[in-house]
Protein backbone atom coordinates (compact mmCIF):
# COMPACT_ATOMS: atom_id res chain seq x y z
CA UNK A 1 0.00 0.00 0.00
CA UNK A 2 2.88 2.35 0.78
CA UNK A 3 4.41 1.96 -2.69
CA UNK A 4 1.07 2.50 -4.38
CA UNK A 5 0.38 5.65 -2.36
CA UNK A 6 3.84 7.04 -3.13
CA UNK A 7 3.16 6.55 -6.84
CA UNK A 8 -0.28 8.22 -6.61
CA UNK A 9 1.28 11.16 -4.75
CA UNK A 10 3.83 11.60 -7.53
CA UNK A 11 1.10 11.39 -10.17
CA UNK A 12 -0.87 14.07 -8.34
CA UNK A 13 2.25 16.25 -8.18
CA UNK A 14 2.92 15.70 -11.86
CA UNK A 15 -0.63 16.57 -12.90
CA UNK A 16 -0.95 19.65 -10.69
CA UNK A 17 1.93 22.03 -11.17
CA UNK A 18 0.44 24.82 -9.11
CA UNK A 19 0.83 23.04 -5.79
CA UNK A 20 -0.50 25.95 -3.71
CA UNK A 21 -4.01 25.39 -5.08
CA UNK A 22 -4.25 21.70 -4.22
CA UNK A 23 -6.26 20.46 -1.23
CA UNK A 24 -7.04 16.87 -0.30
CA UNK A 25 -10.48 15.78 0.90
CA UNK A 26 -10.81 12.23 2.25
CA UNK A 27 -14.16 10.48 2.22
CA UNK A 28 -14.93 8.95 5.62
CA UNK A 29 -13.58 6.68 6.70
CA UNK A 30 -10.81 4.96 4.73
CA UNK A 31 -10.38 7.94 2.42
CA UNK A 32 -9.40 10.09 5.38
CA UNK A 33 -6.49 7.81 6.32
CA UNK A 34 -5.37 7.72 2.68
CA UNK A 35 -5.65 11.50 2.33
CA UNK A 36 -3.44 11.99 5.39
CA UNK A 37 -0.78 9.66 4.00
CA UNK A 38 -0.91 11.24 0.54
CA UNK A 39 -0.64 14.68 2.14
CA UNK A 40 2.50 13.76 4.03
CA UNK A 41 4.20 12.50 0.83
CA UNK A 42 3.00 15.55 -1.15
CA UNK A 43 4.28 17.86 1.59
CA UNK A 44 7.74 16.35 1.07
CA UNK A 45 7.53 16.59 -2.74
CA UNK A 46 6.26 20.18 -2.79
CA UNK A 47 8.06 21.30 0.33
CA UNK A 48 4.92 22.95 1.65
CA UNK A 49 1.98 21.70 3.71
CA UNK A 50 -1.09 20.38 1.88
CA UNK A 51 -4.46 21.08 3.55
CA UNK A 52 -6.63 18.05 4.37
CA UNK A 53 -10.40 17.89 4.78
CA UNK A 54 -12.69 15.08 5.92
CA UNK A 55 -16.04 14.46 4.28
CA UNK A 56 -18.92 12.26 5.42
CA UNK A 57 -21.36 11.76 2.57
CA UNK A 58 -24.16 9.91 4.45
CA UNK A 59 -26.42 12.95 4.33
CA UNK A 60 -26.04 13.21 0.55
CA UNK A 61 -26.57 9.58 -0.42
CA UNK A 62 -29.42 8.70 -2.77
CA UNK A 63 -29.88 5.19 -1.44
CA UNK A 64 -30.66 5.72 2.25
CA UNK A 65 -33.93 3.85 1.84
CA UNK A 66 -32.25 0.84 0.32
CA UNK A 67 -29.27 0.33 2.56
CA UNK A 68 -29.05 -1.66 5.71
CA UNK A 69 -29.36 0.81 8.55
CA UNK A 70 -25.71 0.74 9.54
CA UNK A 71 -25.21 4.44 9.63
CA UNK A 72 -22.07 5.43 11.45
CA UNK A 73 -21.74 9.08 10.78
CA UNK A 74 -18.36 10.73 11.14
CA UNK A 75 -17.74 14.45 11.23
CA UNK A 76 -17.27 16.52 8.10
CA UNK A 77 -14.36 18.90 8.60
CA UNK A 78 -13.36 21.17 5.71
CA UNK A 79 -11.10 23.72 7.44
CA UNK A 80 -10.46 25.80 4.30
CA UNK A 81 -12.36 27.49 1.49
CA UNK A 82 -12.59 25.14 -1.48
CA UNK A 83 -13.57 27.90 -3.93
CA UNK A 84 -11.00 28.19 -6.70
CA UNK A 85 -8.99 25.21 -5.39
CA UNK A 86 -8.09 21.93 -7.01
CA UNK A 87 -9.78 19.40 -4.75
CA UNK A 88 -8.46 15.85 -4.82
CA UNK A 89 -11.21 13.58 -3.49
CA UNK A 90 -9.70 10.50 -1.89
CA UNK A 91 -11.57 7.22 -1.30
CA UNK A 92 -10.46 3.68 -0.60
CA UNK A 93 -12.71 1.73 -2.99
CA UNK A 94 -14.44 2.94 -6.16
CA UNK A 95 -17.45 0.72 -6.90
CA UNK A 96 -20.88 1.98 -8.08
CA UNK A 97 -19.71 5.61 -8.08
CA UNK A 98 -22.61 6.64 -5.85
CA UNK A 99 -20.37 7.65 -2.97
CA UNK A 100 -18.37 9.84 -5.34
CA UNK A 101 -21.53 11.45 -6.67
CA UNK A 102 -22.68 12.15 -3.10
CA UNK A 103 -19.25 13.61 -2.34
CA UNK A 104 -19.45 15.92 -5.36
CA UNK A 105 -22.85 17.15 -4.14
CA UNK A 106 -21.58 17.61 -0.60
CA UNK A 107 -18.55 19.57 -1.80
CA UNK A 108 -20.90 21.87 -3.71
CA UNK A 109 -22.28 23.07 -0.37
CA UNK A 110 -18.85 24.28 0.66
CA UNK A 111 -18.03 26.37 -2.39
CA UNK A 112 -17.04 26.11 -6.03
CA UNK A 113 -13.73 24.36 -6.58
CA UNK A 114 -11.80 25.17 -9.74
CA UNK A 115 -11.60 21.46 -10.46
CA UNK A 116 -12.13 18.16 -8.67
CA UNK A 117 -10.01 15.07 -9.23
CA UNK A 118 -10.60 11.60 -7.83
CA UNK A 119 -7.95 9.35 -6.29
CA UNK A 120 -8.82 5.81 -5.19
CA UNK A 121 -6.79 2.96 -3.76
CA UNK A 122 -8.86 0.23 -5.46
CA UNK A 123 -11.09 0.44 -8.52
CA UNK A 124 -13.27 -2.68 -8.53
CA UNK A 125 -15.48 -1.82 -11.50
CA UNK A 126 -19.30 -2.12 -11.68
CA UNK A 127 -19.93 1.60 -12.14
CA UNK A 128 -23.57 2.71 -12.10
CA UNK A 129 -22.77 6.34 -12.92
CA UNK A 130 -20.49 8.06 -15.44
CA UNK A 131 -17.62 8.50 -12.98
CA UNK A 132 -13.96 7.70 -13.58
CA UNK A 133 -10.99 8.00 -11.24
CA UNK A 134 -8.04 10.25 -12.15
CA UNK A 135 -5.60 8.34 -9.97
CA UNK A 136 -5.97 4.59 -9.30
CA UNK A 137 -3.85 2.50 -6.95
CA UNK A 138 -4.92 -0.83 -8.38
CA UNK A 139 -7.63 -2.11 -10.68
CA UNK A 140 -9.22 -5.21 -9.16
CA UNK A 141 -11.76 -7.01 -11.34
CA UNK A 142 -14.52 -8.33 -9.07
CA UNK A 143 -17.92 -9.93 -9.19
CA UNK A 144 -20.71 -7.65 -7.98
CA UNK A 145 -21.51 -9.84 -4.96
CA UNK A 146 -17.92 -10.00 -3.72
CA UNK A 147 -16.70 -7.74 -0.94
CA UNK A 148 -13.54 -5.68 -0.88
CA UNK A 149 -12.24 -5.00 2.59
CA UNK A 150 -9.54 -2.35 3.10
CA UNK A 151 -7.83 -2.21 6.49
CA UNK A 152 -5.56 0.50 7.85
CA UNK A 153 -2.85 0.64 10.51
CA UNK A 154 -4.68 3.66 11.93
CA UNK A 155 -7.53 1.36 13.00
CA UNK A 156 -5.12 -1.01 14.73
CA UNK A 157 -3.66 -4.00 12.91
CA UNK A 158 -1.85 -4.00 9.60
CA UNK A 159 -2.58 -2.39 6.24
CA UNK A 160 -4.23 -4.74 3.79
CA UNK A 161 -6.78 -5.24 1.05
CA UNK A 162 -8.76 -8.48 0.91
CA UNK A 163 -11.29 -9.78 -1.56
CA UNK A 164 -14.01 -11.91 -0.02
CA UNK A 165 -15.78 -14.29 -2.35
CA UNK A 166 -19.55 -14.21 -2.21
CA UNK B 1 -23.38 1.23 15.43
CA UNK B 2 -26.86 0.11 14.58
CA UNK B 3 -30.14 1.95 14.52
CA UNK B 4 -33.04 -0.34 13.69
CA UNK B 5 -36.00 1.67 14.96
CA UNK B 6 -38.76 3.05 12.80
CA UNK B 7 -40.19 5.25 15.56
CA UNK B 8 -38.89 7.34 18.42
CA UNK B 9 -41.55 6.98 21.09
CA UNK B 10 -39.67 7.21 24.38
CA UNK B 11 -36.27 7.02 26.03
CA UNK B 12 -37.32 4.22 28.37
CA UNK B 13 -37.07 1.56 25.66
CA UNK B 14 -33.76 2.80 24.18
CA UNK B 15 -30.44 1.24 25.05
CA UNK B 16 -27.47 3.38 26.07
CA UNK B 17 -25.87 2.45 22.74
CA UNK B 18 -28.88 3.69 20.79
CA UNK B 19 -28.86 6.97 22.69
CA UNK B 20 -25.17 7.40 21.90
CA UNK B 21 -25.84 6.66 18.21
CA UNK B 22 -28.28 9.57 18.12
CA UNK B 23 -25.77 11.84 19.88
CA UNK B 24 -22.95 10.89 17.49
CA UNK B 25 -25.18 11.44 14.47
CA UNK B 26 -26.33 14.78 15.87
CA UNK B 27 -22.72 15.94 16.06
CA UNK B 28 -22.45 15.61 12.29
CA UNK B 29 -25.71 17.52 11.83
CA UNK B 30 -24.65 20.30 14.17
CA UNK B 31 -21.76 21.02 11.80
CA UNK B 32 -24.25 21.37 8.93
CA UNK B 33 -25.95 24.23 10.79
CA UNK B 34 -22.66 26.09 11.01
CA UNK B 35 -22.04 26.16 7.25
CA UNK B 36 -23.00 28.81 4.73
CA UNK B 37 -25.40 26.29 3.15
CA UNK B 38 -27.29 24.77 6.06
CA UNK B 39 -29.20 22.19 4.12
CA UNK B 40 -28.57 18.59 3.07
CA UNK B 41 -30.69 16.39 0.79
CA UNK B 42 -31.05 13.42 3.16
CA UNK B 43 -34.88 13.51 3.31
CA UNK B 44 -35.48 14.85 -0.17
CA UNK B 45 -39.00 13.98 -1.32
CA UNK B 46 -40.16 12.90 2.16
CA UNK B 47 -43.10 14.47 3.93
CA UNK B 48 -43.00 15.30 7.62
CA UNK B 49 -46.22 16.21 9.43
CA UNK B 50 -46.04 18.17 12.66
CA UNK B 51 -49.20 17.00 14.40
CA UNK B 52 -49.33 19.31 17.40
CA UNK B 53 -52.54 18.60 19.25
CA UNK B 54 -51.17 20.45 22.27
CA UNK B 55 -49.86 23.95 21.59
CA UNK B 56 -46.11 24.35 21.32
CA UNK B 57 -43.96 26.94 19.66
CA UNK B 58 -40.33 26.11 20.29
CA UNK B 59 -40.50 22.35 19.76
CA UNK B 60 -42.64 22.75 16.65
CA UNK B 61 -40.31 25.33 15.16
CA UNK B 62 -37.31 23.16 15.96
CA UNK B 63 -38.84 20.10 14.27
CA UNK B 64 -40.01 22.21 11.35
CA UNK B 65 -36.57 23.69 10.75
CA UNK B 66 -34.92 20.29 11.25
CA UNK B 67 -37.12 18.76 8.56
CA UNK B 68 -36.52 21.68 6.21
CA UNK B 69 -32.77 21.45 6.64
CA UNK B 70 -33.05 17.81 5.60
CA UNK B 71 -34.96 18.94 2.48
CA UNK B 72 -38.23 17.29 3.56
CA UNK B 73 -41.61 18.88 2.93
CA UNK B 74 -43.29 19.94 6.16
CA UNK B 75 -46.94 20.34 7.06
CA UNK B 76 -47.86 21.96 10.34
CA UNK B 77 -51.05 20.85 11.92
CA UNK B 78 -52.40 22.44 15.07
CA UNK B 79 -55.41 21.45 17.12
CA UNK B 80 -57.08 24.87 16.94
CA UNK B 81 -57.30 24.92 13.16
CA UNK B 82 -58.10 21.27 12.58
CA UNK B 83 -60.96 18.89 12.15
CA UNK B 84 -60.30 17.60 15.67
CA UNK B 85 -62.33 20.61 16.68
CA UNK B 86 -65.12 19.22 14.53
CA UNK B 87 -65.15 15.93 16.40
CA UNK B 88 -62.72 13.82 14.39
CA UNK B 89 -60.79 11.28 16.43
CA UNK B 90 -57.00 11.23 16.61
CA UNK B 91 -57.00 7.89 14.82
CA UNK B 92 -58.98 9.26 11.87
CA UNK B 93 -56.85 12.39 11.71
CA UNK B 94 -53.69 10.31 11.61
CA UNK B 95 -55.15 7.95 8.99
CA UNK B 96 -56.00 10.91 6.82
CA UNK B 97 -52.47 12.20 7.08
CA UNK B 98 -51.20 8.79 6.12
CA UNK B 99 -53.54 8.76 3.14
CA UNK B 100 -51.59 11.80 1.94
CA UNK B 101 -48.47 9.61 2.05
CA UNK B 102 -46.84 11.31 5.01
CA UNK B 103 -43.56 9.56 5.83
CA UNK B 104 -42.95 10.85 9.35
CA UNK B 105 -45.52 12.09 11.86
CA UNK B 106 -44.21 14.20 14.72
CA UNK B 107 -46.84 14.27 17.43
CA UNK B 108 -47.33 16.39 20.52
CA UNK B 109 -50.37 15.40 22.56
CA UNK B 110 -51.70 16.06 26.04
CA UNK B 111 -52.46 12.35 26.51
CA UNK B 112 -49.65 10.03 27.59
CA UNK B 113 -49.19 7.21 25.10
CA UNK B 114 -50.74 8.97 22.09
CA UNK B 115 -47.58 8.45 19.96
CA UNK B 116 -47.46 4.75 20.88
CA UNK B 117 -51.12 4.48 19.89
CA UNK B 118 -50.42 5.95 16.45
CA UNK B 119 -47.34 3.79 15.94
CA UNK B 120 -49.46 0.66 16.36
CA UNK B 121 -51.53 1.21 13.23
CA UNK B 122 -49.67 3.69 11.05
CA UNK B 123 -47.26 2.76 8.27
CA UNK B 124 -45.49 6.09 8.75
CA UNK B 125 -42.73 6.65 11.31
CA UNK B 126 -43.86 8.34 14.53
CA UNK B 127 -41.78 10.73 16.63
CA UNK B 128 -42.94 11.66 20.10
CA UNK B 129 -42.60 15.43 20.57
CA UNK B 130 -44.07 15.25 24.07
CA UNK B 131 -47.00 13.19 25.34
CA UNK B 132 -48.75 14.40 28.48
CA UNK B 133 -46.59 13.96 31.55
CA UNK B 134 -45.02 10.83 30.08
CA UNK B 135 -41.99 11.54 27.88
CA UNK B 136 -40.33 14.15 25.70
CA UNK B 137 -37.53 12.07 24.22
CA UNK B 138 -35.91 14.65 21.92
CA UNK B 139 -35.58 17.05 24.86
CA UNK B 140 -33.68 14.43 26.86
CA UNK B 141 -31.50 13.64 23.84
CA UNK B 142 -30.62 17.30 23.30
CA UNK B 143 -29.89 17.71 27.00
CA UNK B 144 -27.61 14.67 26.88
CA UNK B 145 -25.95 16.01 23.73
CA UNK B 146 -25.35 19.39 25.38
CA UNK B 147 -23.92 17.85 28.54
CA UNK B 148 -21.65 15.51 26.60
CA UNK B 149 -20.42 18.35 24.42
CA UNK B 150 -19.57 20.56 27.39
CA UNK B 151 -18.39 17.97 29.91
CA UNK B 152 -16.94 15.41 27.50
CA UNK B 153 -18.97 12.61 29.08
CA UNK B 154 -22.09 11.87 31.07
CA UNK B 155 -21.01 8.82 33.05
CA UNK B 156 -20.23 9.65 36.65
CA UNK B 157 -21.69 13.17 36.58
CA UNK B 158 -24.06 14.44 39.24
CA UNK B 159 -27.20 15.75 37.56
CA UNK B 160 -29.77 17.57 39.65
CA UNK B 161 -33.25 18.15 38.27
CA UNK B 162 -34.98 20.92 40.18
CA UNK B 163 -38.63 21.92 40.02
CA UNK B 164 -41.90 20.39 38.95
CA UNK B 165 -41.04 16.73 38.45
CA UNK B 166 -44.50 15.24 38.87
CA UNK B 167 -46.04 16.91 35.83
CA UNK B 168 -42.87 16.95 33.75
CA UNK B 169 -42.31 14.70 30.74
CA UNK B 170 -38.92 16.39 30.39
CA UNK B 171 -37.99 15.10 33.85
CA UNK B 172 -39.06 11.53 33.07
CA UNK B 173 -37.22 11.38 29.75
CA UNK B 174 -34.16 12.98 31.32
CA UNK B 175 -34.15 10.57 34.24
CA UNK B 176 -34.17 7.63 31.82
CA UNK B 177 -31.48 9.09 29.59
CA UNK B 178 -29.17 10.20 32.40
CA UNK B 179 -29.39 6.97 34.39
CA UNK B 180 -28.89 4.84 31.27
CA UNK B 181 -25.76 6.84 30.44
CA UNK B 182 -24.39 6.42 33.94
CA UNK B 183 -25.09 9.76 35.64
CA UNK B 184 -26.27 10.05 39.25
CA UNK B 185 -29.62 11.85 39.25
CA UNK B 186 -30.95 13.90 42.16
CA UNK B 187 -34.48 15.27 42.12
CA UNK B 188 -35.53 18.27 44.18
CA UNK B 189 -38.60 20.48 44.52
CA UNK B 190 -41.71 20.91 46.66
CA UNK B 191 -42.68 17.54 48.15
CA UNK B 192 -46.06 17.74 46.43
CA UNK B 193 -44.30 17.87 43.05
CA UNK B 194 -41.47 15.41 43.78
CA UNK B 195 -43.02 12.25 45.17
CA UNK B 196 -40.73 9.61 46.65
CA UNK B 197 -41.97 7.13 44.07
CA UNK B 198 -39.35 8.54 41.67
CA UNK B 199 -36.73 6.75 43.74
CA UNK B 200 -37.88 3.59 41.92
CA UNK B 201 -36.43 5.07 38.72
CA UNK B 202 -32.98 5.04 40.31
CA UNK B 203 -32.92 8.66 41.51
CA UNK B 204 -32.19 10.33 44.80
CA UNK B 205 -35.00 12.55 46.09
CA UNK B 206 -34.35 15.46 48.43
CA UNK B 207 -36.32 18.51 49.49
CA UNK B 208 -33.31 20.56 50.54
CA UNK B 209 -32.26 22.61 47.53
CA UNK B 210 -28.86 23.59 48.90
CA UNK B 211 -27.99 19.97 49.45
CA UNK B 212 -29.36 19.00 46.03
CA UNK B 213 -27.12 21.40 44.15
CA UNK B 214 -23.99 21.28 46.34
CA UNK B 215 -22.28 18.46 44.40
CA UNK B 216 -24.08 18.92 41.10
CA UNK B 217 -22.18 19.10 37.81
CA UNK B 218 -25.40 19.91 35.97
CA UNK B 219 -28.44 21.71 37.40
CA UNK B 220 -31.45 21.22 35.14
CA UNK B 221 -34.25 23.59 36.08
CA UNK B 222 -37.86 22.88 35.19
CA UNK B 223 -40.63 25.36 34.85
CA UNK B 224 -43.67 25.16 37.11
CA UNK B 225 -46.35 23.94 34.74
CA UNK B 226 -49.37 25.89 35.89
CA UNK B 227 -51.38 24.56 32.97
CA UNK B 228 -50.99 20.97 34.10
CA UNK B 229 -51.74 21.39 37.77
CA UNK B 230 -55.20 20.46 38.84
CA UNK B 231 -54.95 22.27 42.11
CA UNK B 232 -52.37 24.42 43.78
CA UNK B 233 -49.47 22.21 44.76
CA UNK B 234 -47.61 24.92 46.69
CA UNK B 235 -48.77 28.09 48.44
CA UNK B 236 -47.43 30.78 46.10
CA UNK B 237 -44.94 31.57 43.36
CA UNK B 238 -43.11 33.82 45.81
CA UNK B 239 -42.70 30.96 48.25
CA UNK B 240 -41.50 28.64 45.48
CA UNK B 241 -38.87 31.17 44.46
CA UNK B 242 -37.65 31.69 48.00
CA UNK B 243 -37.48 27.94 48.72
CA UNK B 244 -36.37 26.50 45.36
CA UNK B 245 -35.48 29.30 42.95
CA UNK B 246 -31.91 29.35 41.67
CA UNK B 247 -30.62 32.62 43.08
CA UNK B 248 -27.11 34.09 43.02
CA UNK B 249 -26.77 33.23 46.70
CA UNK B 250 -27.60 29.58 46.08
CA UNK B 251 -25.44 29.40 42.96
CA UNK B 252 -22.47 30.70 44.96
CA UNK B 253 -22.54 27.51 47.02
CA UNK B 254 -22.35 25.15 44.04
CA UNK B 255 -19.24 23.81 42.37
CA UNK B 256 -17.76 26.55 40.14
CA UNK B 257 -17.87 24.23 37.12
CA UNK B 258 -21.55 23.39 37.60
CA UNK B 259 -23.61 24.33 34.53
CA UNK B 260 -27.24 25.44 34.37
CA UNK B 261 -29.80 24.04 31.95
CA UNK B 262 -33.47 24.74 31.33
CA UNK B 263 -35.76 23.30 28.65
CA UNK B 264 -37.61 26.61 28.36
CA UNK B 265 -39.70 28.62 28.34
CA UNK B 266 -38.00 30.18 31.36
CA UNK B 267 -39.81 32.23 33.95
CA UNK B 268 -37.21 34.81 34.94
CA UNK B 269 -37.30 35.59 38.63
CA UNK B 270 -39.32 32.47 39.44
CA UNK B 271 -37.22 29.32 39.04
CA UNK B 272 -34.09 31.16 37.89
CA UNK B 273 -32.53 34.57 38.51
CA UNK B 274 -32.43 36.65 35.37
CA UNK B 275 -28.65 37.19 35.51
CA UNK B 276 -27.98 33.48 35.94
CA UNK B 277 -30.02 32.70 32.83
CA UNK B 278 -27.80 35.05 30.84
CA UNK B 279 -24.52 34.04 32.48
CA UNK B 280 -21.67 31.98 31.06
CA UNK B 281 -22.75 29.04 33.18
CA UNK B 282 -26.12 28.89 31.46
CA UNK B 283 -26.48 26.47 28.54
CA UNK B 284 -30.03 27.55 27.74
CA UNK B 285 -29.43 28.95 24.25
CA UNK B 286 -26.97 26.17 23.40
CA UNK B 287 -29.74 23.71 24.20
CA UNK B 288 -31.90 25.34 21.53
CA UNK B 289 -29.11 25.11 18.92
CA UNK B 290 -28.40 21.50 19.83
CA UNK B 291 -32.11 20.65 19.77
CA UNK B 292 -32.14 21.35 16.06
CA UNK B 293 -29.15 19.07 15.42
CA UNK B 294 -30.61 16.28 17.57
CA UNK B 295 -33.98 16.46 15.82
CA UNK B 296 -32.27 16.33 12.42
CA UNK B 297 -30.43 13.23 13.60
CA UNK B 298 -33.64 11.59 14.83
CA UNK B 299 -35.54 12.28 11.60
CA UNK B 300 -32.55 11.04 9.60
CA UNK B 301 -32.11 7.84 11.63
CA UNK B 302 -35.73 6.74 11.73
CA UNK B 303 -35.95 7.26 7.99
CA UNK B 304 -32.68 5.50 7.17
CA UNK B 305 -32.90 1.95 5.94
CA UNK B 306 -36.62 1.83 6.30
CA UNK B 307 -38.35 3.93 3.71
CA UNK B 308 -42.09 4.55 3.54
CA UNK B 309 -42.50 1.87 0.90
CA UNK B 310 -40.93 -0.62 3.28
CA UNK B 311 -37.87 -1.09 1.06
CA UNK B 312 -35.43 -3.16 3.02
CA UNK B 313 -31.71 -3.51 2.47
Amino acid sequence: MRRVLTRIAHEIAERNENSGDVVLVGIQRGGVFLARRLASTLTTIWNQPVPIGELDVSMHRDDLDHRASRIDMKPTIIPFDVTGKTVILVDDVLFSGRTTRAALDALNDFGRPQRIQLAVLVDRGHRELPIKADFVGKNVPTAAQERIDVRFEEEGGADGVTLEKA
Amino acid sequence: MAWERKHLLDIQSLSAEEILTVLDTARAFKAVGERAIKKVPALRGKTVVNLFIEPSTRTRISFELAAQRLTADVINFSAEASSLKKGETLKDTARNLQALNADIIVIRHSASGAPHFLARFLEASVVNAGDGAHEHPTQALLDAFTIRERKGKIEGLNVTILGDILYSRVARSNIWAMTKLGARVTLCGPSTLVPRVFEQMGCRVTYDVNEAIADADIINLLRIQHERQRQTMFPSIGEYTSLFGLTQARLARTKPEALIMHPGPINRGVEIDSEIADSKRSLITEQVTNGLAVRMAVLFLINGGQGPQGVAA
